[in-house]
């Protein structure tokens, strides 16, 4: 299974197992990652997923889709690695990917 | 001050929990008034996800947010409510006993309700705007920063900062231009989600030199006792610049907070009401709670259970409201007196 890891705002990394198929998101959430909230459950509807892709791994995840963008202007602190967990799917070339959550959501 | 209105129940919420509330209340013959901050009825299905497609109502393959709302406002046309939007239910005062209670609810808009019981479907809580996380931002709150807008004319000769990207962020543009000293437009990127011919009358008004149009973040604010003198702002490329400004208007969307229900006397476990199973009545005789506001041992937040909540809540308040009278049980399908109530018969 691809690991993924999440790095909080204090600089604690925490590796998780992920799903293939599954969201960034549900990784997190499953494995009780902090800072990431998710209220919305995975809709795209609340931005309180919001993470900081680690440049390496930018070309790997893609772009946000313009629905996800939108929903970006609800986040704080938007970084041009800005990115919803919900809207990034596990695929094996995700295996050691790297996140890093923001101190608030919301 | 407007006059008290004397009802069977007042309903906290036009989520779609309440909504069919008003319907199975309706065909017993209970009088209702709902109360909602939103402008609009329909809850987190309208206000969150219109568009999205919701694929466990029962008898609905699909149906979207807004599909569901609309289906459940015809249903319960019929028997007319009174709905009262952009009000949010404030106090609760108890005044009768557990036999036959009575409340009054207050709404911050200084409207009174009289009524026998009262049905909080409040969902996550009351929509309220987004605080961007600005260090100090609390101090200018209510005095120069102002999350919704009340009275335009405050806006005269003012340096007004609205920031956002969506329909109200742009709305306010529009409408403030022209009153205020000069207004500044604040937002993340160069796309904006407003309806285009708002995004175009804008665009209109930087290109005369009416208005500015900034892209960026705001790091911090400037200013003292609570008012506003500047905000700084961080642009892509890392420079920032500080914007002239005497009064901001943040718009970054709605997030549900519990708010004033925590004040009402209620039990409240983890800032949900918890209720019994067999008419979802609180600790307080008289107030029931629905929908995702209420918990219970196997409680699931969907609709679906909100629908049964609201039928079961619906039958012990019938009672609070007609002592008296013995609720027989009738089908909708052959019921010629439940057909009539409808319209239909
Ligand atoms: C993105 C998303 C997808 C979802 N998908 C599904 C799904 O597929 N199936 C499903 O069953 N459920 C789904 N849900 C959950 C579902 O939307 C909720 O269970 C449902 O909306 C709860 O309805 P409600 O009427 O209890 O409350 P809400 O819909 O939360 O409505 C409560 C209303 O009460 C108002 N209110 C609260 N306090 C006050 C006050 N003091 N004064 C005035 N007004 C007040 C609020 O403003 C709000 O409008 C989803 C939720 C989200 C966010
Ligand atoms: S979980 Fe709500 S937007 Fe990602």
């Amino acid at each position: 299974m691809p690991k993924i890891t999440f790095i909080d705002s204090a600089g604690t990394a925490r590796d998780v197992e992920a799903e293939q198929g599954s969201t960034v998101m549900e990784s997190a959430v499953r494995n009780g990652i902090p800072e990431i909230e998710a209220e919305c459950g995975g809709a795209c509807a609340c931005a309180t997923c919001h993470v900081y892709v680690e440049p390496d791994w930018l070309e790997a995840t893609g772009k946000a889709e313009p629905m996800e963008e939108d929903m970006l202007d609800f986040a704080f602190e938007v970084k041009p690695n800005s990115r919803l967990s919900c809207q990034i799917k596990v695929r094996p070339n995700l295996d050691g990917l790297t996140v890093r959550t923001p101190s608030r959501q919301g | 001050m407007t006059e008290t209105i004397t009802t069977d129940v007042v309903i906290v919420g036009a989520g779609p929990v309440g909504l069919f509330t008003v319907f199975e209340l309706g065909l017993l013959d209970v009088r209702v008034h709902m109360i909602d901050i939103l402008g609009k009825p329909g809850g987190q299905c309208s206000e969150l996800y219109p568009e999205k497609p919701i694929y466990d109502i029962p008898g609905f393959p699909m149906v979207t947010g807004q599909g569901l709302v609309d289906n459940l406002m015809e249903q319960c046309r019929p028997f007319s409510p009174t709905f009262h939007y952009g009000e949010m239910v404030e106090s609760v005062e108890a005044l009768g006993d557990a036999i036959s209670p009575r409340f009054l609810v207050r709404t911050d808009a200084g409207q009174v309700f009289d009524t026998k019981s009262i049905i909080i479907a409040a969902g996550g809580g009351s929509f309220q705007p987004k605080k961007p996380p600005i260090v100090g931002i609390e101090q200018y709150e209510g005095k120069s920063v102002f999350y919704a807008v009340r009275k335009m004319d405050a806006f005269m000769g003012k340096k007004v900062l609205i920031v956002g990207g969506g329909d109200s962020a742009l709305d306010w543009v529009l409408n403030l231009h022209s009153l205020a000293e000069r207004v500044t437009l604040l937002h993340r990127r160069d796309a904006f989600r407003a309806a285009p011919h708002s995004v175009n009358a804008m665009r209109d008004l930087v290109a005369s030199g009416s208005m500015d149009l900034l892209l960026g973040q705001i790091t911090s604010l400037k200013g003292a006792e609570g008012q506003l003198s500047g905000a700084v702002v961080k642009h892509d490329d890392g420079t920032s610049t500080e914007v002239d400004c005497n009064v901001m208007l943040p718009f970054f969307g709605l997030t549900m907070k519990l708010g004033p229900i925590a004040d009402w006397g209620l039990n409240l476990h983890e800032n949900l009401v918890p209720v019994d199973t067999e008419k979802f009545e609180t600790n307080v005789p008289g107030i029931f709670a629905i929908g995702d506001i209420n918990t219970y041992p196997g409680k699931l937040k969907l609709i679906l259970s909100g629908f049964h909540e609201g039928a079961l809540a619906a039958q012990k308040v019938t009672r609070y409201v007609y002592p008296e009278k013995r609720v027989t049980f009738q089908y909708t399908t052959s019921s010629t007196s439940l057909q009539r109530k409808l319209g239909v018969a």
